[in-house]
């Protein structure tokens, strides 16, 4: 270990789904071949993506402003969906 | 008339709107690189099919930061003609250019087939040598080509006659049966509220010549002209 203090990395995941109401066709198929696999439990599937964000600047707050930023204009798309962010550290 | 045809790493029918132009119309067309940000002596701006950055994330979501899209956007704020076709009208949803999403076709599988539309309306420069009611038979070829639109904006869509084209069968009726991607309402084409911006999934560039199959899709580029250049072209 280095005597001299690392920067503290932040980590992030940013999830990103379907609004509710958006068909999902993939979700449908991966419940129907769930069926088809005789798992017959299951209510809903919902797919979606996620990212696994590193950046280099510290301090929770600022990291949370960018991230709705960056999702919101790039990440997910407003017209059919949704984000969720999870600050790792 | 001059027409520009955008060219974003990844797009492929750059060249076949290109020749449609110069060989077909026999009127002036030039490549715009993505990066180019002068629209200066352009009529129309073509943001043509492919696979723009390889439809990471989102069809069109990466190509609408392009640098060309900035001047897109002014150009189409000035009443310029902006024609997106297939990724082009992606890009045109992802930069907000047009109303409403993609999602990823209802049977999930790439569709890539003759396909037949309605003109619903004749009145932009668009479509003004079309009939209301005309059924084209144009080909589609994509993966995301499920529009979607909240309810709300649907009924908004309709009330302004924002929806150009919708898929048909090759008697004109609006079917699911022929609807080839699950979009909302058969929808296959809009335009913005002006009706210079406008988006279909369909590729008039690949049916405007008889050898081809169809040149059903010359409509369109032939409106443009005569729009463009008077009725005395």
């Amino acid at each position: 270990m280095s005597s001299k203090r690392k920067a503290e990395l932040s980590q992030a995941v940013v999830y990103v789904k379907l609004k509710e109401g958006v068909l999902d066709p993939q979700g449908l198929t991966i419940k129907k071949a769930l069926e088809k696999l005789g798992y017959q439990n299951v209510k809903e599937v919902r797919s979606g993506k996620f990212f696994e964000i590193v950046f280099d600047s510290n301090g929770t707050q600022q990291s949370t402003k960018f991230l709705n930023e960056i999702s919101d204009k790039l990440l997910a798309n407003p017209v059919i969906e949704k984000f969720e962010i999870e600050v790792v550290k | 008339m001059k027409f520009g045809v955008v060219i974003f790493p990844g797009s492929n029918c750059d060249y076949d709107a290109y020749k449609v132009v110069s060989d077909v119309l026999k009127e002036k067309v030039e490549f715009l690189w993505h990066k180019e940000t002068s629209l200066e002596n352009y009529d129309c701006i073509i943001l043509p099919g492919g696979f723009s950055y390889g439809d990471y994330l989102r069809t069109g979501a990466i190509a609408r930061f392009s640098p060309i899209m900035k001047s897109v956007a002014k150009f189409a704020n000035r009443g310029g003609l902006v024609w997106g076709i297939c990724n082009g009208f992606q890009i045109l949803l992802e930069a907000g250019l047009l109303p409403g999403s993609m999602l990823m076709n209802s049977h999930l599988r790439f569709v890539c087939k003759n396909i037949y539309i309605k003109v619903e309306r004749n009145d932009l420069p668009y479509t003004q040598t079309c009939q209301v009611g005309q059924i084209l038979k144009i080909p589609v070829a994509h993966k995301d080509g499920n529009y979607y639109i909240s309810q709300k904006e649907l009924l908004e869509l309709e009330r302004n006659n924002q929806v150009i084209f919708r898929y048909c069968d090759e008697n004109g009726n609006i079917t699911e049966a022929s609807n080839p991607n699950g979009s909302l309402a058969n929808i296959a084409g809009i335009c913005n509220k002006e009706g210079n911006v406008i988006g279909l999934m369909p590729h008039p560039e690949r049916a405007s010549e008889k050898i081809l199959g169809s040149d059903d899709g010359k409509n369109l580029f032939w409106s443009l002209v005569q729009h463009t250049n008077g009725a005395s072209n």
